[in-house]
């Protein structure tokens, strides 16, 4: 345990969606590596507070890294420098005494920002709601071992169920590029025998329903490299199959 | 009952949208309700249910290891340690079977073993293996279930969601319950919603600790608003403090964090026997280390229950044996599986949970043990309701960890993921039903209605109060300061000198407060600091209730413990005689005068008997 000293922040402000934003810079003079990331920014959003003025808004909740709910560019990689990681479970030890840092919030423009870095990322739900489940209403489910599913094929579909959906592969994609989220939900349904009954329909829906919002995927990988639960680009390759064939697919259904 | 086509004529408002609120609010919808759902996070899949790793209980008896509905009944009133009702149990238990199978079908990736069939793992308080599991992740795939049948009801039009919007006020007209008062986060905009009933699925108030593992907004707020317009609070001092989580590495700490229970299965639990132990703990010898709970606990072991556990790590700790730069921890050590079962199959177990802790602590638990200390996890105490999980104030309903009905004093392991869906999906879709059919084509109170006007120019008040103190420390200082007394005095440990301290002490710093609040900013735009603000505000007045109750209850049991009633080697000492009762507080508009209810328990299957873990 020791303390970094005299660290630099940038951060971004900005009053609201249509106000000009800004860069403002503030320092830490002496903070444990102990500390969490979004800890350092309490105490800086304390100080604040104490010196009459409003403190930084950013988005965060369980500081565990599951719920998704935290965000960040720092220093231009959306959650940080370490691999796998969010924002949240970022700890000071990453970084070195008198460090430059950058905040940013997510830059992405299917995801306005709300104020300084909170962003509004409602978009992801709108693609779930399109066709992101099993239509399976309570009540009228079979006994639970009736289907045994492969051990392999579990272990896939909960690989790609693990996306906290915090929009990292978006903010990291040169064209705000959904992909990786939408692909993750649709491997993580089309995977399972549960998930067959709807699998072309939903992925039909889903992926259009991106394509409304978000820009279009050219194969750069970054959403890979900045995801914190290193969810793979396969993901996206069981989308792209599983959507051209929705095409035929579909037909084929409605034409019965 | 309401026969299908009428439901439709039923507007049911549903505030929160973790397990419980998701759950209630999509089986509503499929029903043919009109339903709204209200979030104060971006998403409902961002509810703290999420965070929830081990698993989830359910009485299937895949191991063919002797479990039963009866068998899971008895383990959860018994792990309450007697006081929890009886009745609400044995449902949850029957339901609990229900739950698997639903999440099954709605994709839930569930742990398998080759064969293809389900996994299961064995918990605190247990002998059968009856807990499912998806990897060290259980809560988000749960949650992920829940909040997709949600988003289909969503995307169908049955349920409007409302998001980033917290409740800040329940009206009642003629004694029942009218609708809600909100607050748009986005803009501060106060806005009343009226319906039919409202289901409250707000979560539990283990913030009142200020550290705890719960979420940063986890809070008190809608439950104490609805006890504040006359909804009974019952059992708040029976909190749990889990056994293992990572320890308190400084003072400026926002939360704690859980490490899961399961690890209990393969980690060992143990301290140096030489307070004074200063050698790198691979070279402390097997016969100078305690493995206490082994050695006070052999039938249970290191899955002694969590109130048990936690005790035990607390007395270690208190007597110097602690480990860690602030000797502050218990080390929970895997080299003895990783010996015996390769450390591929523990990776694989709990991969994610080692990964977590790493990165925390910067420690690597393969190759040295891990630290734990107890830390305030969940809250049993809750609005009390009734069998139809209906509160004190009819048309009000409560689900989840925020009502107190089904873990008494003490909640076993992977039961809270259990409850929550078992209200929402399968209990309260259908006990909302006699309440409705009484209203059936008679007009409800409109939001124009004098007690809508009142209690939003109520709490545009309270909200623009908060901005008017302009004093100097910003709520996360009171906050702190207010956890701090309410987890030395009711916490792990309790006496009457310490609550009666507590007593004094915490209204003063609520006068304080009100005194010397600042915050910044402006009511009509987004502001953190103001939402935080009204927060503590309720946990002020919870925590008195909280160090009441405890006072109140002259015995030990579960996680309430009081240091004057134990056994000579300081075991919790029950007195079933004048405590087997649900202290149900009713609200007097003094915070330090509550009225007090009792709700006797009867158990008609289970018969008392002090709960043994040796």
């Amino acid at each position: 345990m020791s303390n970094l000293s005299n660290i630099n922040l940038k951060i971004w402000r900005q009053d609201g969606p249509d106000s000009q934003g800004r860069f403002e810079t503030h320092q830490i003079p002496e903070i444990s590596d102990e500390a969490s990331f979004l800890e350092m920014l309490d105490i800086l959003n304390e100080r604040l507070i104490e010196e009459g003025k409003e403190a930084v808004v950013f988005d965060h909740d369980c500081r565990e890294g599951i719920c998704g709910t935290c965000s960040l560019m720092i220093d231009g990689q959306a959650h940080g420098p370490q691999r796998g990681t969010a924002t949240c479970q970022l700890h000071m030890r990453q970084f070195d005494s008198g460090a430059e840092i950058v905040i940013e919030p997510w830059r992405a423009s299917a995801f306005p920002i709300i104020k300084d870095l909170m962003v509004d990322r409602s978009p992801f739900d709108r693609i779930v709601e399109a066709g992101g489940y099993i239509t399976a209403p309570t009540g009228g489910a079979p006994d639970a071992n009736l289907i045994p599913i492969p051990k392999p094929v579990a272990d896939a579909s909960m690989d790609a169920a693990a996306c906290i959906g915090c929009g990292a592969c978006v903010a990291a994609c040169p064209n705000g590029a959904a992909s990786l989220f939408t692909g993750a939900k649709i491997s993580h349904l089309n995977l399972l025998p549960q998930g067959q009954a709807e699998r072309y329909k939903r992925t039909e829906a889903m992926v259009e329903e991106m394509d409304s919002h978000f820009g279009s995927c050219t194969n750069h990988g970054e959403c890979e490299a900045a995801c914190p639960k290193e969810i793979s680009i396969d993901n996206i390759a069981t989308m792209n199959a599983d959507y051209a064939r929705s095409k035929f697919k579909n037909r084929k259904a409605l034409s019965r | 009952m309401v026969n299908p086509s009428n439901k439709r004529k039923f507007k049911i408002l549903v505030v929160g949208t973790g397990l419980a609120g998701a759950s209630a609010a999509a089986s509503f919808g499929e029903l043919g309700y009109e339903v709204e759902a209200f979030t104060f996070h971006d998403s409902p899949r961002r509810a703290h249910s999420i965070a929830a790793q081990g698993g989830i209980n359910a009485a299937k008896n895949y191991q063919g290891d002797g479990d039963s509905v009866h068998r899971l009944f008895y383990d959860t009133v018994k792990g309450g340690d007697f006081r929890a009702r009886e009745a609400n149990v044995h449902r949850l238990a029957e339901v609990s079977v229900k739950i698997i199978d639903q999440m099954v079908a709605q994709g839930v990736p569930f742990a398998r073993e080759y064969g293809g069939l389900l996994a299961n793992r064995s918990f605190g308080g247990a002998q059968v293996s009856r807990t499912f599991y998806a990897r060290g992740q259980t809560g988000q795939q749960l949650l992920i279930g829940a909040y997709q049948q949600l988003a289909r009801q969503i995307g169908l039009g049955n349920v409007k969601l409302w998001n980033r919007i917290e409740l800040v006020d329940v009206v009642t007209v003629d004694d029942k319950c009218a609708g809600i008062v909100t607050r748009d986060l986005m803009n501060g905009e106060v806005q009343s919603h009226a319906g039919h009933a409202v289901v409250l699925a707000t979560g539990g108030y283990g913030n009142a600790f200020y550290l705890s593992t719960n979420a940063m907004a986890c809070n008190v707020t809608a439950a104490w608003r609805a006890h504040r317009r006359g909804a009974a609070f019952a059992n708040p001092s029976y909190t749990q403090i889990h056994p293992t989580c990572i320890p308190q590495a400084d003072d400026f700490q926002s939360k704690l964090t859980l490490m899961s229970e399961s690890l209990r299965n393969d980690g060992r639990i143990w301290v140096p026997k030489d307070a004074d132990e200063t050698r790198p703990v691979a070279q402390i010898p097997e016969d100078e280390r305690d493995y206490y709970l082994e050695r006070i606990y052999p039938s249970f072991g290191n899955l002694a229950p969590r109130d048990v556990s936690s005790r035990a790590a607390k007395r270690a700790v208190d007597a110097g044996q602690g480990v860690g730069p602030l000797k502050n921890g218990v080390y929970l050590d895997f080299a003895e599986s990783i010996n015996r079962l390769g450390l591929d199959t523990i990776v694989e177990r709990y991969s994610n949970l080692f990964e977590m802790y790493e990165r925390i602590t910067g420690e690597d638990p393969r190759e040295s043990p891990m630290r734990i200390y107890p830390a305030s996890h969940y809250t049993m105490g809750g609005l009390w309701v009734d069998y139809e999980l209906q509160t004190t104030i009819p048309g009000l309903f409560c689900i989840g960890e925020a009502n107190f009905s089904d873990h008494g004093a003490n909640r076993l392991g992977a039961s809270a993921l259990m409850q929550g869906l078992s209200d929402g999906y399968f209990v309260l879709p259908y006990t909302i039903a006699p309440y409705l059919s009484d209203l059936l084509n008679k007009p409800i109170p409109e939001t124009t209605h004098e007690a809508f006007v009142t209690a939003e120019k109520e709490a545009r008040d309270r909200f623009q109060g908060y901005l008017d103190i302009g004093g100097t420390k910003g709520p996360d200082h009171f906050h702190r300061e207010l956890g701090r007394i309410i987890w030395d005095y009711c916490g792990m440990d309790r006496s009457q000198i310490g609550l009666e301290k507590a007593l004094a002490e915490i209204p003063a710093l609520h006068a304080e407060f009100k005194k010397d609040l600042r915050v910044t900013g402006s009511g009509s735009s987004l502001n953190q600091t103001l939402e935080k603000a009204a927060r503590v505000d309720d946990f002020f007045e919870l925590g008195i209730l909280m160090c009441q109750d405890a006072l109140t209850r002259e015995e030990s049991c579960g996680g309430h413990f009081r240091s004057e009633h134990q056994t000579d080697d300081g075991e919790a000492l029950r007195n079933d005689d004048d405590f087997a009762h649900v202290t149900a507080w009713e609200w007097s508009g003094n915070p330090s005068e509550p009225i007090e209810h009792r709700e006797k328990l009867e158990y008609e299957v289970v018969h008392f008997a002090t709960r043994s873990y040796k």
